[in-house]
């Protein structure tokens, strides 16, 4: 177990956002805790609420159509959900910070590359023009752009994706926080690219010491990545667990079903692959029982009734499953 | 080279340029390179899986061998016949033969028709089935990839995504092709969805006897489903083998890069693993660099690299690579961590490098 001390505590957050359809249940209670310079993974297909849930703790949501509840979002004895917005705004880019999935769109066309750079500096820091631009160029040149100094003036399309990706890593990181959050960061790039980043995101985790969660789909990124993996589905946390655990004894059957319908590329899977049948429910209408159940190959009676709570099989793991000691790797 | 009845599709030095016009008057400055001089070959039944990095011309490469476009030089044989100058009927009955599958299920489908004129418009289009029998063979069509034949009215909004790639699937198979070119059928699909069509296209390939050009970007789905690889990058194919050849002992210094960076869905492996990591970004295919193109990024390159095009060999039997490195006496002499620690070593042992 982790016992650096915990500096974001998740109780029950719950997000919903009013529509013309109706309430859209986008996160359905999840509670978690962040360690001292942990890697936390939340992994998920698309809309199952992995973006909605790190956003809801950012309060980066328009407030109505959105509605964010929790017991808790304890983020160093500060409640987050309860600071006026003009605090919250003092702590987003200053104490926590966050790398977007697009990097083609996550920067302003029309400002430099510098600019945009010290602005964080500049706001939370109060540092000089000056000396924010020279502190803007020391960061780009830890991100690894070559001639950063030269290239402060730069705007955002001389830049290449993966270098766009650097360079807001470099603004992410501007103000030293003590959380990095970091949404699909490598998506929208190519493999040998999204290597690169990975590489560069390891080395100053190591360097800086950042609490870190990144989310992602891939389960290929996560692997080498986080200490601790989520695997979110539905708006809820279905297992969650130390990497090892998760990728070895996985014991919920989304988990099992997803890593067992992923081919690898070191060895040939000479077998067809598990596909899990049907797809993903409608977040409009989430059944009472366990959001699996419908596509679930281990479903009884009372999962169809009865949404199953998140419990501990021992080592830190839980599992949202009634009946996770049937549940078997495909 | 296999035996030539074996052969479905042969493409020899095919060439794609677009032009680039600059000026009030237009005129022709450039050209972007997306596809410079592939050559490949597809066996009868068999997946021939291409990769590469977004922009390396894979998706024009398949659009130029199936005729969307017009090649700019460059010969494609199928059946033993060259196509690549066909126009009128002629390129409408190579089109019965040859079809495609599009990357994203969310544009390929005109949302104002129904599934059955989707579906039915090839068939009307090459009159091969009589009207009132179309209704039928939608259905027995849609069965075939899985949805159920009284959805046929509704509209593409209707169906999900993995739904939409199976229309697009019966749509590409109402004319019994033999070839189908599948142009990232799964990039756009979620994780669990993925696997249910790619078990759906090897099903139908068994069933149907097909012929697949797999075109991807995910190394693990393509080790999957190809029987043999091609993989390219900046408009020319820089190797191609079985398999397991490409997978297992990989010649192109690109190639090695390219399965590194791949990650692994194991934490153990992971955490083990020694990457190649490539230096920069793709450069532009409309101003390639000099020599060969990947020297910008090579770790290995020297001298030659920069002045000399490699040419594109058979190497071993069946696998082919463009690099000067890699020779037929010597075929792993461009491998990337061997040569790394060759260099430790001879730096531990006090000698000169090189």
């Amino acid at each position: 177990m982790n016992d650096k001390p915990v500096i974001l505590d998740v109780k029950n957050l719950r997000t919903t956002f009013k529509t013309d359809d109706g309430i859209v249940h986008a996160v359905n209670g999840i509670s978690y805790q962040l360690h001292e310079g942990e890697t936390l993974g939340l992994v998920g297909e698309s809309g199952c609420g992995k973006s909605v849930s790190v956003l809801s703790i950012m309060r980066l949501l328009q407030q109505p159509p959105a509605k964010i509840e929790a017991d808790s979002i304890n983020f160093f004895g500060k409640e987050l959900l309860t600071l006026s917005e003009e605090e919250m705004r003092a702590i987003r880019g200053d104490q926590i910070a966050m790398i977007f999935q697009d990097p083609m769109t996550s920067l302003n066309p029309v400002l430099t590359i510098g600019l945009q750079l010290t602005e964080g500096l500049r706001l939370h820091q109060g540092l000089s023009e000056k000396e924010a631009l020279e502190r803007a160029g020391e960061l780009l040149d830890m991100v690894g752009i070559p001639m950063a100094k030269q290239r402060l003036g730069d705007y955002p399309h001389q830049f290449s994706g993966g270098m766009r990706q650097r360079a807001i890593i470099a603004m992410a990181l501007s103000c030293n926080p003590s959380l990095l959050i970091a949404d699909e960061p490598t998506t929208a790039l190519d493999v040998t690219i999204q290597a690169q980043i990975i590489d560069l995101v390891k080395q100053l985790r190591e360097q800086l010491g950042q609490a870190l969660i990144w989310i992602t789909h891939d389960l290929g990124v996560i692997a080498g990545l986080a200490q601790r993996v989520a695997v979110m589905y539905a708006g809820s946390f279905i297992e969650f667990g130390s990497v090892k655990e998760i990728y070895h004894n996985p014991h919920h059957p989304y988990t099992v079903g997803l890593l067992g319908s992923l081919p690898r590329p070191d060895t040939t899977r000479k077998d067809k692959l598990y596909s899990i049948k049907g797809e993903p429910p409608d977040l409009l209408e989430i059944p009472p029982g366990c959001p699996f159940y419908p596509r679930c190959t281990y479903a009884v009676e009372r999962c169809k009734y009865e949404k199953p709570i998140l419990e501990s099989i021992g080592d830190g793991h839980l599992v949202a499953c009634w009946e996770k000691e049937r549940v078997r790797k495909v | 080279m296999p035996m030539q009845q074996d052969i479905i599709l042969n493409v020899e030095n095919l060439k794609m340029y677009f032009p680039i016009y600059r000026g009030v008057f237009k005129r022709q400055v450039g050209d972007v390179k997306a596809v410079d001089d592939v050559s490949l070959y597809v066996r009868h039944g068999e997946t021939l899986g291409l990769v590469g990095e977004s922009g390396c011309g894979k998706t024009t490469s398949g659009r130029a061998i199936i005729r969307l476009y017009k090649p700019t030089a460059g010969k494609v044989v199928f059946k033993g016949k060259p196509v690549n100058t066909l126009h009128g009927d002629e390129l409408r009955h190579l089109h019965q033969k040859m079809q495609m599958i599009f990357q994203d299920p969310y544009a390929s489908l005109n949302p104002r028709q129904s599934v059955f004129r989707i579906i039915s418009e090839p068939l009307a289009v090459h009159q091969l089935v009589p009207r009132n029998k179309r209704k039928e063979r939608v259905a027995e069509l849609m069965q075939l990839v899985g949805l159920n034949p009284s959805l046929m009215t509704r509209y593409p909004h209707e169906f999900s995504g993995g739904q939409r790639q199976r229309i697009g699937i019966a749509r590409a198979l109402a004319l019994n092709p033999e070839l189908i070119i599948c142009d990232e059928p799964i990039s756009a699909l979620d994780v669990s969805i993925q696997a249910q069509v790619v078990n759906l296209l090897e099903e139908l390939q068994k069933k149907l006897k097909l012929t697949y050009i797999f075109i991807a970007h995910d190394l693990s789905m393509v080790r999957h489903i190809s029987d043999r690889v091609a993989i390219m990058y900046l408009g020319k194919i820089v190797e191609m083998g079985e398999r397991e050849e490409v997978f297992n002992n990989p010649y192109h210094p690109y190639t090695q890069a390219l399965l590194s960076a791949v990650p692994i869905p194991d934490p153990e492996i992971e955490e083990n693993r020694k990457r190649i990591l490539l230096k920069g970004d793709l450069p532009s295919p409309a101003n390639p660099p000099k020599g060969c193109n990947f020297n910008t990024r090579c770790p290995i390159a020297e001298d030659i690299c920069f002045q000399e095009d490699p040419p594109y060999l058979e190497i071993t039997p069946g696998h082919f690579c463009a690099c000067h490195f890699v020779k037929p006496e010597n075929p792993h002499s461009a491998n990337i961590m061997n040569r790394q620690k060759e260099k430790e070593n001879s730096v531990q042992a006090g000698k000169p490098v090189n």
